[in-house]
């Protein structure tokens, strides 16, 4: 097993990379082409924000490589959010990879924004039932439902939390501050080949 | 929905947690990453270092023990204390720290809740509110780390509240200093009164004596979580035991 965790720039990679050592594997934080396409698992973290993790990946020219990657990639947060077309956060362009775009929580009666906390993951297929649970979020933006959606979390909206295309799974809560949770989640792709 | 957080708040001193009444006569908890991981096995939600050393004696908080943190435990934490500029949260980010607390440096220049918000995004920044009622005015007070140099900036915090809120901030922690360490209860009254008007996520703090003090916090105001130091580290009752007494009592909160 070899993790490449991609390093957009942003901060907390090392939270990402704590997770996985904690479990006991090995994970790079790198931009080196060779090392990401050669890795056996591939996470976008992201904390910060669309335009920035964006520029990040085009400034390093990555962005055609992720695309054509064939190992499990999973995206986290705003990493999930770039895997669609387009991102409303600064008018973002993102990688396209799944159709659609994120759109900022509405403002509605009761509704704190940014969502920042513990909040209830259901997945929609009964083999990943024993992943339902609380995990941590921490976003102003969503992704709605769609073919892609395997998980959903509701704050009025209802959210796409996880969502699966192929190689290519995003989530949009933190598995790597979301506790046994979150590890359980990442021990799931981490069993993907 | 998003459940109620429960967050015990370690106050750091020359690297060890210490706990005061009133933010005075510091006692010695423990240590940080001992107390750090002990909580966070209990079912704490969250968890907040105030370096309480940095604030006052005009230093950045020492970031060594902010990685040793991020290596053993995965649930969200925030450092506060001393942080003055982009570069000084740039390191604390990056040392694994979740986000970072601002409150006599957003004071002095509001203008840093907005750097910090655009370059960090908005859940990184949470703008901490030291309010002390002084003739039924809600007032914010600045470098309360130490009773010496504790002073207040004339600024009521339903206006503060508000001028934070645009300016970028992600959340707001609001401590009552008439209550802090006192363990008779939150201030639910200026709680609820900023809780009403509030659009971001709210922390309340300062006062927590019983589990009943959180279920009433949690039923009478709009608080997204608790806040709570000297009920934890003196073993009064465990997360645990509170998250129970939650439960029983219809509050939602991660079991």
């Amino acid at each position: 097993m070899s993790i490449a965790i991609i390093d957009c720039g942003g901060a907390n990679l090392r939270s990402v990379q704590h997770a996985f050592q904690l479990k006991g594997y090995e994970a790079n934080i790198t931009t080196e082409k060779t090392q990401i396409g050669q890795a056996s698992h591939i996470v976008i973290p992201g904390v910060g924000s669309a335009g920035m993790v964006m520029n990040a990946l085009n400034s390093l020219q990555l962005t055609s490589l992720i695309k054509e990657l064939q190992q499990p990639v999973l995206g986290i947060c705003i990493g999930m959010q770039i895997l669609y077309e387009y991102s409303q956060e600064q008018n973002t362009k993102c990688l396209g990879i799944i159709n659609g775009e994120i759109k900022k929580l509405p403002i509605q009666q009761g509704i704190k924004i940014p969502q920042m906390g513990w909040n209830e993951v259901i997945f929609d297929q009964s083999a990943l039932s024993n992943l339902n649970n609380h995990y941590y979020f921490a976003n102003s933006y969503y992704a709605e439902g769609s073919l892609e959606t395997a998980a959903i979390t509701d704050y009025k909206v209802t959210m796409s939390s996880v969502v699966i295309k192929n190689n290519f799974i995003g989530c949009q809560f933190h598995p790597e501050k979301s506790s046994v949770a979150g590890e359980q989640f990442l021990d799931y792709f981490l069993g993907l080949k | 929905m998003l459940c109620k957080r429960i967050i015990p708040c370690l106050d750091v001193r020359n690297g060890l947690v210490v706990k005061g009444v009133q933010f005075k006569n510091h006692e010695v908890m423990g240590g940080i990453t001992e107390l750090a991981a002990k909580y966070s096995q209990m079912g704490a939600d969250e968890l907040v270092f105030y370096d309480i050393s940095a604030s006052t004696e005009d230093k950045t908080v020492d970031k060594s023990w902010v990685q040793e943190i991020s290596k053993v435990i995965n649930i969200p934490f925030c450092v506060a204390g001393g942080i003055k500029s982009l570069e000084d949260a740039r390191l604390i980010l990056n040392e694994g720290a979740d986000k970072i607390s601002i409150n006599t440096p957003a004071l002095i220049n509001p203008m840093l809740i907005k750097q910090l918000s655009d370059e960090f995004g908005s859940q990184c920044v949470v703008v901490g509110m030291d309010i002390k009622t002084i003739n039924s005015k809600h007032l914010v007070h600045a470098k309360t780390g130490n009773e010496a140099t504790a002073y207040s900036s004339e600024r009521e915090a339903s206006d503060w509240l508000e001028e934070i809120e645009s300016l970028g901030a992600g959340e707001v922690v609001i401590n009552s200093m008439n209550q802090d360490g006192m363990r008779n209860g939150y201030d639910l009254e200026l709680i609820n009164d900023l809780s009403g008007r509030c659009t971001i996520p709210m922390i309340a703090s300062g006062g927590a004596g019983c589990m009943e003090d959180f279920t009433q916090v949690f039923r009478s105001t709009n608080v997204d979580g608790a806040l709570a130091a000297s009920v934890f580290h003196k073993d009064v009752f465990t997360v645990q035991e509170l998250k129970k007494h939650l439960q029983l009592n219809k509050i939602n909160v991660r079991g």
